[in-house]
C-alpha cells in the first residue's frame, strides 16, 4: 500500500467548450499523507476547485481528464465505474462547499439531509440514522439539535448552515474531507470557529483535509503542507514553513507580500500583483506567469520550467532556480 | 397563513365584484337587446318581455336589483333559453368542461414534467432538441387548428372516433388531446428550463457529493425544486383550459360551459352573461388561492406573513 | 517524493542569454486579450451565430413581404368575388376563365384555390397574414408603451404609489381576460361604429376597420400588466446600483434618470418581452376572429378563415390547411427568434 492517501499524478483536464479547449488543469501532482493537512492556494480560476471535483468524480460537463491518475486509498479512482466511485463520495470523501446558503436544498428539512447519507452508505435504519444525525448536529456545535433537525435551511445562519454541512460531510467519517473555500461566504468571526470546528473534528475522527481557499491566514494556521497553484498548474509545493519563510517562485513571493502585516517594522507597503491573470482559451507558451513577474527572463516566455527541489518536500517551478544553479557554474 | 389567505379572499371578493360591475355595464352599453335577435316580435311582446325581465326600468335600478338577488345566491332565470334557471345551466354545463378540461390538464402534466425532465437531462443531446422541436411547434399551433387536424385524420379519413356530442369514453379523445395539446407542450418547455436552471444549482452539486444515485439526485432533488414555476403556470392554465374549451366545444359541439358562454354573449341573454363571468372568474381566483397553498406545501421558504 | 523529476531535455541547450531579463514589451506580447466587447455588438454577434434565430428571422421577412408587399402586385384582389368561379380546388380554372384562356388571354391560377363566394385563397390568405401581423406588432407595440411607462413609474417613485399601483395591476391579473376581451370587443364595436359615422375626424376608424381597432384597444388594456411588472422588477434591481446613485448626485433630475439610465439598461428585457409578446397576441387575435368576433367581413383574418373552412371540412379540407399552416408559422418564427433574442441580449433571463 501506498504511503499516501491521495495521490494525484500529471492530471491534465480540459473543458471542451464550443468555444475551443480550456486547459483548467496542466500536469498537476499533488500528495497527501494521512492525517495531513494540506492547503491549495490560488487565485480564482488557477484549478484550485477543478482540481478537487476531480478528486470526488464530479468533474462538470464539459470537463474531461485527458491525461493523469488519481489514486485514492490505493485504488485508482479516475478509471472507477460511476457505481463504485458513488460509494466512495460522500463516504470516503466528504466535502464542503462555499456558499453554504446555497448548498443546501432549501426544501428538504436538515435531518432529511443529514439522515440521506447515513441511510445510503451504512446500514443502520432510519431512527438509527435520526440518532446518528442528532449526534452529528451536537459534534458540529449546534445547540437543540432535536429541534434543528426538524428545521429548513432557511431558518438558519450562514454559520449554522456550514455547520450542517460539515456535518453532512461527516455524516460516515470519511478518510479525506475536502473543503471549497468553506468560509469565504461568513462573516470573519464565523470564519474563526468553523476553522476550529474543522481542526477539532480532524483529530476527533483522524482524517486528511484539503483545505482549498484564497486565504494564505488559513493556510498559515491549518495546513502543514501547501500547494500554490497559477493557471492549472501547482507552481510551488512545500511545507507550510518553507512556503512561508522561503519562498522559491515568484507567484508566492508576490502573493505573501500582499498579506497584511500587523507587526511589520518598517511601513513597507502592501503590494498587489500587477495585471491580470492569464485567459485560459489562450494560454502563453512559456510560464503562465512571466507577463505579471517582475524577475521574469527571455526563457520564461518560451518555455515551461519543471519543478525543482528546492528543499525538503519543497518544490518550485520557477527558471530562477535554474539560473542560480547556473551563475554558480553548476551543471544544469 | 389564515390570515394570508383571510386577506387574499378580501382583495378576491373586492376583484370579483369590480369584474362583475364591469361586465354589467359593458353588458348593457351594447346598443340592441335579447329580444331584437327574433322574428320581429311585436312592439307589444317587446314591451311584455321587456318587463317580464325588468329590463324596462332604469340601469342603477336593473343593477341594485341583480346584486341584491346575486347575493342571495340567486342568478334568475336564462332570458333565451326560456324556463331554465341560469345556475342549472352553469351547473350542467360546467360538469361537462371540468370533465373535459380536468383530464386534459392530468394528461398534459403527466406528459409534459417527464418529457421536460428528460430533455433537460440529455441537454444539447438529440432527445432534448426534438422534445424542444415539438413543444416549440406545439405552443405556435392555435387550438383550433389541432382540433381541425384531429377530426380530418380520426373522424373523417379514417372514420374511428365520433365527431360530435360526449357520450362514450370514444367521444372524449379528441377533446382531451386538442385541448391538452397546447398546455402539454407549454409545461415540457418549462419543467426543462427550470429543470436546467435547479441541476446548476450548489445543493444538486452536494446531493452528488453524498453519492447519491442519479435518479435520486433527479427526483429527490431536483424536480421538488423545478416543479415550482409548474405549480404556479397550472392556475392561469385552468383559466386556459376553460377559455380554451371554447373553441375545442365548439368544433366537437360538446354542451359545455364555454360554449354556452359565447352563444350567450352573441345573443345578449344578460343573465346568462353574468352568471357565467360570476362563475368564470370566482373558479379562477379559487384556483389561483389553491395554487398559493399547494405552493407553500412544496417550498417551505414561502411565507404567508 | 517524485514530482515530475524527469530530466529536462531542453537544459542541456541553455545559455547565458536565456537568463537575460525579458523586457517589459516582451511580457505583454504574451497576454492575448480577450476582445472586450460592447453589450450590442456582443448582443448582435451572439445574435447572427444562433442558426435557429436567424432562419425565423428569414421566415418572418418572408412572411412580412408576403403580406404587405405582394398583395399590391397580385392580380386578384381579397374582396373580389370573381362570379362562376366559386369553391374551386388548386390551381383549378372555372369553366368561363377556361374559355378565355381558350382565346389566348393570359390567366393566373388560383393557386390554393377560391371559397363559397369566389373570392381568390391565396390573396386573402396574404390579407389574413396581414392583419394578424399588424394586431402582433402593434398591438405589443402599445403595450411596451403603456407597460414599460406604468412599470417604470411605479417601481421608480415606489412607496405608497407603488402599492396602490402594483394593487391595481393584481386585480387586472386576476380578470379571466378571455372574458374580458370578448364582451369588450362587443361592446366597444357600436360606440366606434357610430363615432366614424358621425365625427369627420375619426372616418379613418372605418379605413382600418371597427374590429381590427377594438382590438388594438382591448389587447392594450389588458396586456400591458405583463410588461408593467417586468420593467417594475427591472427598475427595482437597477435601483440599487451605482451608477444611478452617481447620476443623482451628480445632479439629474428623475425623468432624466429614467429616461437615459433605467430604461437604456433595461432595453434588452423589452425588446425580448416585445417580441414575445407579438405571438400571443396574433394568437388571440385569431382565436377571436375564429369563434366570429374579431375582423369584420369582408377583412379576412387567418382565423376567421380557419373559421369558416370548418363548415366544409369534408369537402374542401385544403381550405383548413393554408391558414392553419400560416398562422402556426408566423407564431413559430417569432417565438423562436425571441428565444434568439432573450439568449443574446438578455443572459440573466437565460436558463
Amino acid at each position: 500500500m501506498s504511503e499516501y492517501l491521495l495521490s494525484i499524478k500529471n492530471l491534465r483536464l480540459s473543458f471542451f467548450t464550443n468555444v475551443g479547449e480550456v486547459k483548467a488543469l496542466n500536469d498537476v501532482s499533488i500528495n497527501l499523507k494521512k492525517g495531513q493537512v494540506l492547503g491549495i492556494v490560488g487565485e480564482s480560476g488557477s484549478g484550485k476547485s477543478v482540481t478537487a471535483y476531480s478528486v470526488m468524480g464530479l468533474t462538470a460537463h464539459p470537463g474531461k481528464i485527458v491525461a493523469g491518475s488519481i489514486e485514492f486509498d490505493g485504488k485508482l479512482i479516475n478509471e472507477m465505474p460511476e457505481k463504485a466511485m458513488r460509494d466512495l463520495r460522500g463516504n470516503d470523501i466528504g466535502m464542503i462547499f462555499q456558499d453554504p446558503m446555497t448548498s443546501l436544498n432549501p426544501v428538504y428539512t436538515i435531518g432529511n439531509q443529514i439522515c440521506e447519507s447515513i441511510l445510503l452508505h451504512t446500514g443502520k435504519n432510519r431512527k438509527q440514522a435520526r440518532q446518528r444525525a442528532v449526534e452529528l448536529l451536537e459534534l458540529v456545535g449546534i445547540n437543540e439539535p432535536q429541534k434543528r433537525m426538524k428545521q429548513y435551511p432557511h431558518e438558519l445562519s450562514g454559520g449554522m448552515r456550514q455547520r450542517v454541512m460539515i456535518a453532512i460531510a461527516l455524516a460516515c467519517e470519511p478518510k479525506l474531507l475536502i473543503a471549497d473555500e468553506p468560509t469565504t461566504a461568513l462573516d470573519v468571526t464565523i470564519q474563526a470557529q468553523i476553522l476550529e470546528l474543522m481542526m477539532e473534528l480532524k483529530e476527533k475522527i483522524d482524517m486528511s483535509i484539503i483545505m482549498i481557499t484564497h486565504d494564505l491566514g488559513i493556510v498559515a494556521n491549518m495546513c502543514s503542507k501547501i500547494a500554490v497553484m497559477y493557471a492549472g498548474k501547482v507552481v510551488e509545493y512545500g511545507n507550510v514553513d518553507d512556503i512561508f519563510y522561503e519562498p522559491r517562485h515568484e507567484y508566492t513571493k508576490g502573493l505573501l507580500k500582499s498579506i497584511p502585516n500587523l507587526y511589520s517594522q518598517d511601513h513597507e507597503k502592501l503590494l498587489a500583483i500587477e495585471g491580470t491573470p492569464v485567459d485560459m482559451l489562450h494560454p502563453p507558451k512559456g510560464c503562465p506567469f512571466a507577463p505579471r513577474c517582475e524577475a521574469a527572463m527571455k526563457i520564461c516566455l518560451d518555455q515551461m520550467p519543471d519543478h525543482y527541489p528546492v528543499g525538503q518536500e519543497h518544490y518550485s517551478a520557477c527558471w530562477l532556480i535554474q539560473k542560480e544553479e547556473f551563475d554558480r557554474g553548476g551543471i544544469v | 397563513m389564515a390570515r394570508y389567505l383571510l386577506k387574499k379572499i378580501l382583495v378576491s371578493l373586492v376583484t370579483l365584484w369590480l369584474v362583475a360591475s364591469a361586465t354589467f355595464l359593458l353588458m348593457h352599453m351594447v346598443p340592441g337587446g335579447p329580444f331584437l335577435a327574433e322574428k320581429s316580435p311585436s312592439e307589444a311582446t317587446l314591451k311584455a318581455l321587456n318587463e317580464k325581465y325588468g329590463l324596462d326600468q332604469p340601469l342603477s335600478i336593473q343593477y341594485k336589483n341583480y346584486f341584491a338577488k346575486l347575493l342571495k345566491g340567486d342568478m334568475g332565470p336564462s332570458i333565451k333559453q326560456r324556463g331554465r334557471e341560469v345556475d342549472d345551466i352553469i351547473k350542467t354545463g360546467f360538469k361537462v368542461s371540468a370533465r373535459v378540461g380536468g383530464l386534459s390538464i392530468l394528461l398534459a402534466v403527466i406528459l409534459g414534467v417527464p418529457l421536460g425532465s428528460f430533455a433537460a437531462l440529455n441537454r444539447g443531446k438529440w432527445p432534448d432538441s426534438l422534445i424542444l422541436l415539438i413543444s416549440t411547434t406545439g405552443i405556435a399551433v392555435p387550438s383550433f387548428v389541432v382540433s381541425t387536424v384531429l377530426m380530418m385524420i380520426f373522424s373523417v379519413k379514417l372514420d374511428l372516433l365520433p365527431t360530435y356530442g360526449l357520450t362514450t369514453w370514444k367521444h372524449y379523445i379528441m377533446p382531451v388531446m386538442s385541448l391538452a395539446f397546447y398546455p402539454t407542450a407549454y409545461i415540457s418547455r418549462l419543467t426543462r428550463s427550470s429543470m436546467l436552471e435547479v441541476l446548476g444549482q450548489d445543493y444538486i452539486r452536494t446531493a452528488k457529493a453524498k453519492g447519491l444515485p442519479m435518479y435520486k439526485v433527479l427526483f429527490k432533488h431536483a424536480l421538488r425544486n423545478a416543479i415550482l414555476p409548474v405549480v404556479t403556470y397550472l392556475g392561469p392554465l385552468l383559466a386556459y383550459t376553460l377559455t380554451g374549451s371554447f373553441v375545442v366545444e365548439r368544433i366537437f359541439t360538446v354542451p359545455g360551459l364555454g360554449n354556452f358562454f359565447i352563444s350567450s354573449i352573441l345573443n345578449r341573454d344578460y343573465t346568462m352573461i353574468m352568471g357565467t363571468t360570476i362563475f368564470l372568474a370566482t373558479l379562477i381566483i379559487i384556483m389561483n388561492l389553491v395554487v398559493d397553498i399547494v405552493y407553500k406545501l412544496v417550498d417551505p421558504r414561502i411565507s404567508y406573513n | 517524493m517524485d514530482m515530475n523529476r524527469k530530466p529536462n531535455k531542453l537544459s542541456l541547450q541553455l545559455d547565458v542569454s536565456d537568463f537575460i531579463p525579458a523586457r517589459e514589451d516582451e511580457k505583454q506580447s504574451l497576454v492575448i486579450m480577450r476582445d472586450s466587447v460592447g453589450f450590442w455588438r456582443n448582443g448582435f454577434s451572439r445574435l447572427a451565430k444562433n442558426k435557429i434565430a436567424m432562419v425565423s428571422l428569414f421566415v418572418i421577412m418572408l412572411t412580412l413581404i408576403f403580406s404587405f408587399i405582394m398583395p399590391i402586385f397580385y392580380p386578384y384582389s381579397y374582396e373580389q368575388q370573381i362570379r362562376g368561379s366559386e369553391n374551386l380546388a388548386p390551381m383549378q380554372y372555372s369553366q368561363a376563365e377556361l374559355n378565355r384562356k381558350e382565346e389566348g388571354e393570359k390567366i393566373f391560377p388560383h393557386i390554393l384555390g377560391t371559397d363559397a363566394l369566389g373570392r381568390d385563397t391565396t390573396v386573402r390568405l396574404m390579407m389574413g397574414s396581414r392583419i394578424s401581423l399588424s394586431v402582433g406588432i402593434i398591438a405589443s407595440f402599445l403595450v411596451l408603451l403603456i407597460g414599460s411607462t406604468y412599470g417604470a413609474v411605479s417601481g421608480f417613485v415606489g412607496g405608497k404609489l407603488d402599492i396602490v399601483m402594483m394593487q391595481f395591476v393584481d386585480i387586472i391579473y386576476a380578470i379571466p381576460d378571455i372574458l374580458i376581451i370578448i364582451i369588450l370587443m362587443v361592446t366597444l364595436k357600436y360606440p366606434l361604429q357610430k363615432l366614424a359615422a358621425t365625427v369627420p375626424f375619426f372616418a379613418w376608424i372605418n379605413v382600418i376597420g371597427v374590429g381590427l381597432i377594438c382590438i388594438f384597444i382591448v389587447f392594450s388594456l389588458l396586456y400591458w400588466v405583463g410588461m408593467a411588472r417586468i420593467v417594475r422588477s427591472q427598475i427595482l434591481s437597477l435601483k440599487e446600483q451605482e451608477f444611478v446613485t452617481a447620476a443623482r448626485a451628480l445632479g439629474a433630475k428623475n425623468s432624466r434618470i429614467i429616461g437615459k439610465h433605467l430604461l437604456t439598461n433595461a432595453i434588452g428585457t423589452l425588446i425580448v418581452t416585445t417580441t414575445l409578446q407579438i405571438p400571443s397576441a396574433i394568437f388571440t387575435e385569431s382565436f377571436l376572429s375564429f369563434i366570429g368576433i374579431g375582423v369584420s367581413a369582408p377583412m379576412p383574418s387567418l382565423g376567421s378563415m380557419a373559421s369558416s373552412a370548418i363548415g366544409g371540412l369534408t369537402s374542401y379540407p385544403y381550405r383548413l390547411f393554408a391558414p392553419a399552416v400560416m398562422i402556426s408559422i408566423i407564431i413559430l418564427s417569432f417565438n423562436l427568434f425571441g428565444d434568439g433574442l432573450r439568449d443574446a441580449f438578455d443572459p440573466k433571463l437565460k436558463n
